[in-house]
């Protein structure tokens, strides 16, 4: 008799499958890792569509304001010049213009048709005012017209625009918040899964150890499978995901925030990142739960 | 090789084994024998380290078991092949996957012919692609111990090799013990079967370890 000699194992032999494929908890690491991750790709939708908003609005609008001008008629081209004087004097304004009545009728049609007498309706005349970037003292501005052209009224859409903007970034927020919460809910589950496929497998795991096996040779037979389980249903599930949001109306006429919700771009490489992250989760996961359990286990 | 001294061992309730001091020698051949339930595999079951003492010191080449960490533990099992008592397989391998698998586990592989070989000593070589749960019992006890020996170790405790086998097979066993021993293998055989210890003395310097009123005691010559 002569004892085999031995050299290196192969890759197909360090593949071998040492652990019993454990049928339907199987499944549900799959099922699981592919519906948290369907779930990760609209929460990283939101978020990134919010985070657009936030910047769009903060920046678009905080960048003009419109000064409104109602006076009684033999009023309103002296109150004109004063305001326009005191734009031209305000420091931090980039440019200003009046808005003429032919953009006034312009601007008005939508809601009351081309027949419009502008002229015989009492509209007030407006201003458009463009911030520079360090920006204007709006406070002393308003002072300033109330003083002078007592008629005018500076709106600087602060009063409607921050909230909105400060909505928008919650919204992020909870957004990210969700993605980090869905990240922990996989990881618990596929610990759950892996230390049950541990305490199921105890027979096999006696076998192991009696031919020498180290407990870092058993946990990388659970780790790998629990981690192309997680990689196989997080592709699929990020795969359903980004074809739901492509599925999604366009974002243009209407440009609300619900049409909004997509990935635009470069954005569109965000969810790619998901399956190698849910598998990266659950690498991490069951590679703690089995080197623990195994410990347990003597 | 294996030492044990002043050893006892309870699974709770009295000592099963106490006051246990002997050694196996490099080469050395031992039966150990005695009443069902007089503590045969725990003996074992110490000896690879697979228990730890009560109170008392086994010393496995040279090193104290207790000092022993988990992976050194899992190196150690590598230089002893282990035949259990109710000889574990893996059931959804193949056999000859199962007798590969102390190389297995260490990230080695041997070549596919001496594996054929090792199973042909054995008399396996037509079950190669045979799932354990098919195997005979006497084809489940050639298979252990084919997977105990082919990583060469230096011990081979084997815990009734031939528990369920007829006489026939139990003499082809000890043959292939008794050829592991002639290669310089420190072996140790629990079993109760009297006859297969005569049969090893006619071929053997084999020596007996009865374990009777918790003590390991060295048989005399009658047995
Ligand atoms: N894990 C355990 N926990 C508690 N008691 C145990 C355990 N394993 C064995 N025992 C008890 O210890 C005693 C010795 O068991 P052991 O298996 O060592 O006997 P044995 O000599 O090998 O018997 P046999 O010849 O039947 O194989 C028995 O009474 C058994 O019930
Ligand atoms: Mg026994």
């Amino acid at each position: 008799m002569k004892f085999p000699a031995a050299k290196p194992a192969s890759p197909s032999t360090r593949a071998l499958q040492v652990v019993p494929p454990s049928g339907p908890t199987a499944w549900l690491t799959t099922f699981t890792a592919g519906a948290m991750t369907f779930l990760c790709v609209f929460a990283l939708a939101l978020s990134l569509a919010s985070g657009r908003l936030a910047d769009r609005w903060s920046e678009a609008l905080a960048r003009t304001a419109t000064i409104r001008l109602s006076a009684p008629a033999d009023q309103v081209q002296i109150q004109t010049d004063a305001i326009l004087s005191a734009l031209a004097t305000t420091p931090g304004i980039a440019s200003f213009r009046a808005i003429d009545n032919a953009e006034a009728r312009a601007l008005l049609e939508p809601w009351f048709g081309p027949d419009l007498p502008v002229e015989a309706l009492p509209i007030p005349r407006l201003f458009e005012v463009v911030e520079a970037n360090r920006g204007y003292d709006s406070e002393g501005l308003r002072q300033r017209l109330l003083a002078e052209a007592p008629g005018a009224v500076l709106d600087d859409h602060t009063r409607w625009r921050r909230p909105l903007a400060e909505a928008a970034s919650r919204i992020r927020l909870l957004g990210v918040l969700s993605i980090v919460l869905i990240g922990a809910a996989m990881a618990a589950m596929i610990t759950l899964a892996a230390r049950a496929a541990l305490a199921a497998n105890t027979e096999v795991i006696r076998v192991l150890r009696l031919v020498g096996a180290k407990d870092s040779y058993i946990a990388r037979a659970f780790v790998r499978r629990f981690t192309l389980r997680t990689l196989a249903g997080a592709t699929v599930g990020a795969a359903a995901g980004m074809a739901g949001v492509a599925a999604l109306p366009a974002a243009d006429a209407a440009g609300g925030f619900l049409t909004g919700l997509g990935f635009a771009g470069k954005g569109w490489l965000w969810p790619l990142i998901l399956p190698p992250l849910a598998a990266l989760v659950a690498f991490l996961a069951t590679r703690r739960a089995a080197l623990a359990k195994l410990k347990e286990l003597t | 090789m294996i030492a044990f001294d002043n050893v006892a061992y309870s699974y709770g309730g009295g000592d099963l084994l106490s006051d246990v001091s002997l050694r196996l020698a490099p080469g050395s051949f031992h039966f150990l024998t005695g009443p069902s339930g007089s503590g045969k595999s725990t003996f074992l079951k110490l000896a690879y380290a697979e228990l730890q003492a009560t109170s008392g010191k086994v010393t496995l080449f040279d090193r104290d078991v207790k000092s022993l960490s988990r992976d050194d533990v899992a190196r150690t099992r590598r230089r002893i092949g282990i035949v259990h008592q109710d000889c574990k397989f893996l059931d959804h391998m193949s056999l000859a996957a199962n007798m590969a698998l102390p190389f297995t586990v260490s990230d080695r592989e041997s070549d596919p012919q001496d594996m054929k070989d090792l199973l042909g000593w054995v008399g396996l070589d037509h079950l190669a692609d045979a799932l354990p749960p098919q195997l005979s019992g006497g084809e489940r006890q050639r298979a252990a111990l084919a997977r105990a020996v082919i990583v060469d170790p230096d011990v081979i405790l084997a815990d009734e090799p031939t528990g369920n086998v007829d006489w026939e097979m139990s003499l082809r066993i000890l043959t292939l013990l008794v050829e592991l021993n002639r290669m310089g293998k420190t072996i140790l055989v629990a079993t109760h079967d009297l006859n297969l210890i005569r049969q090893a003395k006619a071929q053997i310097q084999a020596r007996v370890l009865r374990i009777a009123k918790h003590r390991v005691q060295l048989a005399g010559a009658d047995l």
